[in-house]
């Protein structure tokens, strides 16, 4: 292990192939229960298994999209990445460097791993200060790193704006001056400010209309392409992640069920789940293809089923799926958490 | 009967401002038959709900209605008394919004607020209305309806609330359903569900509906027509299979090829230079003009008005027409 400790700006000679791995990644919440609660349960804290045992690695300038439904865990493992939560056990690497264990070591190696990782949030109406203006929005990063002298600001900051398509003038505005689309436009010119290697989207496009979703999403793949940047893209939304991603993983209730290069994953799943995902997805230029009907809901991650989380919705289940659960197991170029498949059933 | 359930003619919606009076809906006019499903697209701000809130009379003030007509069965509904509007609302015309839980009272039992609007609308007694309100909940597919009738709407997943509030709107036997986002809120998985429910029931019940959504996927599954709205007015209406697949105004084509589809096989997805315009600067002429490619000096000036083009009708100078292929 060469994250602790490490200084992170120590950068293998050649380039290493992978730049972002994630290794048994899990996080558990523990609920706050009143102690009435929990005397008449005669239970302790309840706890629930946001994350549970994920592993994957992110080539270099390569995109990982993780696809699931709310709930499923995909915005917790996005902030475990970037550092905004500390796993429970597990490690999250960058770059060869140990996230959490970096993060809160010692002051000038943390700062130098922030900026090498940067991350969208999903509501860009939530996540720009209302009373910042778009200058500063962009500039902060690269103050409050040191990369720039304050003079140098206006001209690093047109540059950005005027690389995510907005206009210098744009500066001496506010957020709620601006669209959706554009405040997204603006969400992303600070997150690539510090010219970050490892890009965290969560849920980048889906508070905006489609044709602006189309506008933002091409210009994440040109920044991406461009900059090389490795990326980690949360969606629930399994077509827009065929725009963008190189491999996708599928999420359920926490743990990866599937984990597939994207021609893979769209031509042949393999895991019932990843099919039911598909079959639900509307889709426009398919006409009258009916969609499938979906059986039932998430479960409460409070109390998951026992076996593979996944058997009270899955049409192939039998006595195993609901004893014993799957592991993550390779199958051709994918991974895939599944008896039926494993077995040949499927 | 034969004339459209539905009328809406030349309606016109506008916001008092400090810096003047902005026009959020101008001119929009569309009818719906019995039983049949509208759908209504367009981008946030396009004025989709603000069409379907002045139909029910639940504009939000300072916004007016400031010209037009709605009709119901060829009787206005636009200048009601406030008292015979609210009559109407859930009894003739069922609202299901975007978030379930904002359109649920989150102090009372889901049983209790079915009772209460199955009592005020229909002429039942506190049994029969319990009786019909547990009916109410299983046609929606809602597992062991009695057992949920005793639970508050924060005991439900947000599904099986959407679930509820589907059964609230047509407890009164509506004949016009409006559904504005009915499914946004929802995953996927579940948002399938949903629309499959919505459109059986309502066909059941041999209801109308208005669906508002942005969501090209869910129109084309679900509606008989749609209207494509931008900037506040209606720019292309037809059959949706037409729109879809032959659309005649410019913004309709931008539109259909941004959405993503899984026929693709990646790579990018085409774009709409711009973004839809502010109230305050909707430009002269045709609105869509500055994002236009075929925008000439017509449309710079002159506003084209609904024309029958092919099989859709569509306001534009210059619409797409394609040789009759296919």
């Amino acid at each position: 292990m060469t994250g602790h400790g490490a200084p992170a700006f120590d950068r293998p000679a050649t380039p290493a192939t992978v730049a972002v791995e994630a290794r048994g990644l899990t996080k558990t919440f523990v609920l706050h229960t009143p102690w009435t609660d929990r005397l008449l349960r005669r239970g302790g804290p309840r706890r629930i298994h946001a994350v549970d045992d994920v592993s994957f690695t992110i080539a270099r300038g390569r995109t990982l999209a993780l696809v699931g439904e709310s709930g499923c865990g995909k915005s917790t493992l996005a902030r475990l990445m970037v550092g905004l939560e500390t796993p429970t056990s597990g490690t999250a690497w960058v770059d060869r460097v140990d996230v959490a264990a970096t993060l809160s070591g010692p002051e000038d190696a943390a700062c130098a791993l922030r900026r090498r990782m940067q991350m969208i949030f999903q509501d860009p109406y939530a996540s720009l200060d209302p009373r910042w203006r778009i200058g500063n929005i962009v500039a902060e990063p690269l103050l409050e790193q040191g990369l720039i002298l304050r003079t140098q600001a206006p001209a690093r900051v047109a540059a950005l704006l005027a690389s995510v398509g907005l206009q210098g003038a744009d500066v001496r505005l506010f957020p709620h001056q601006f669209s959706g689309g554009q405040r997204q436009r603006i969400s992303i010119a600070r997150a690539i400010a510090t010219g970050p290697e490892f890009l965290v989207c969560d849920e980048p496009t889906s508070a905006l209309d489609v044709s602006v979703q189309a506008q933002v999403l091409n210009l994440l793949v040109d920044l991406q392409r461009e900059r090389v940047l490795s990326c980690l893209f949360i969606s629930h939304n399994l077509v827009v992640v065929r725009y963008v991603a190189d491999d996708v993983g599928v999420m359920y209730l926490g743990r990866i069920v599937e984990l597939a290069p994207k021609a893979e994953l769209f031509v042949a799943p393999r895991h019932p789940y990843t099919h039911m995902l598909l079959a639900a997805v509307p889709d426009l230029r398919s006409p009258g293809r009916e969609r499938a009907p979906v059986l039932g809901e998430v479960p409460d991650p409070l109390a998951p089923p026992p076996g593979c989380a996944f058997h009270p919705r899955c049409p192939h289940a039998n006595e195993r799926c609901r004893v014993e659960r799957p592991a993550l197991l390779p199958s051709g170029a994918v991974q895939v958490a599944c008896h039926a498949v494993q077995e040949g059933r499927l | 009967m034969t004339g459209p359930l539905l009328e809406v003619r030349e309606l016109c919606v506008e916001f008092p401002t400090r810096r003047g009076t902005l026009r959020a809906l101008d001119g929009v006019s569309f009818d719906i038959a019995p039983g049949e499903i509208l759908g209504i697209v367009g981008e946030s701000g396009a004025g989709k709900s603000l069409t379907g809130a002045a139909i029910i009379g639940l504009l939000e003030p300072p916004g007016r209605v400031c010209g037009g007509q709605i009709l119901l069965e060829g009787q206005r509904i636009d200048d009601l008394p406030r008292e015979s509007m609210r009559r109407l609302r859930g009894k003739q015309i069922g609202a299901i919004f975007q978030d379930p839980l904002t359109s649920l009272n989150p102090l009372y039992t889901v049983g209790r607020q079915l009772v209460e609007t199955l009592r005020t609308h229909l002429p039942l007694s506190a049994a029969q209305a319990r009786e019909r309100a547990i009916e109410l909940l299983r046609q929606t597919g809602i597992p062991a309806p009695e057992a949920r009738m005793a639970q508050y709407p924060h005991e439900f997943s947000g599904g099986m609330r959407q679930r509820v509030v589907i059964a609230l709107a047509l407890a009164g036997e509506p004949k016009l359903v409006i559904a504005d986002e009915p499914t946004t809120a929802l995953d996927v998985a579940v948002q399938a569900q949903i629309i499959r429910l919505l459109r059986g029931l309502t066909q059941a019940q041999g209801a109308s509906v208005m669906l508002i959504t942005h969501d090209m996927g869910v129109i084309a599954e679900t509606c008989d027509r749609v209207a494509v709205m931008y900037a506040g007015r209606i720019v292309e209406i037809g059959p949706v299979a037409e729109v879809i697949h032959h659309p005649a105004h410019p913004y309709t084509v931008g539109l259909m090829a941004s959405v993503p589809s899984l026929a693709d096989t990646g790579g990018r997805l085409a774009q709409i230079p711009g973004a839809l315009p502010r109230l305050d600067e909707i430009p002269a002429g045709c609105a869509f003009h500055p994002r236009c490619p075929k925008a000439s000096q017509r449309c710079r000036d002159e506003r084209p008005e609904l024309a029958l083009v092919q099989r859709t009708r569509a306001a534009c100078w210059w619409p797409i027409v394609k040789s009759a292929a296919a």
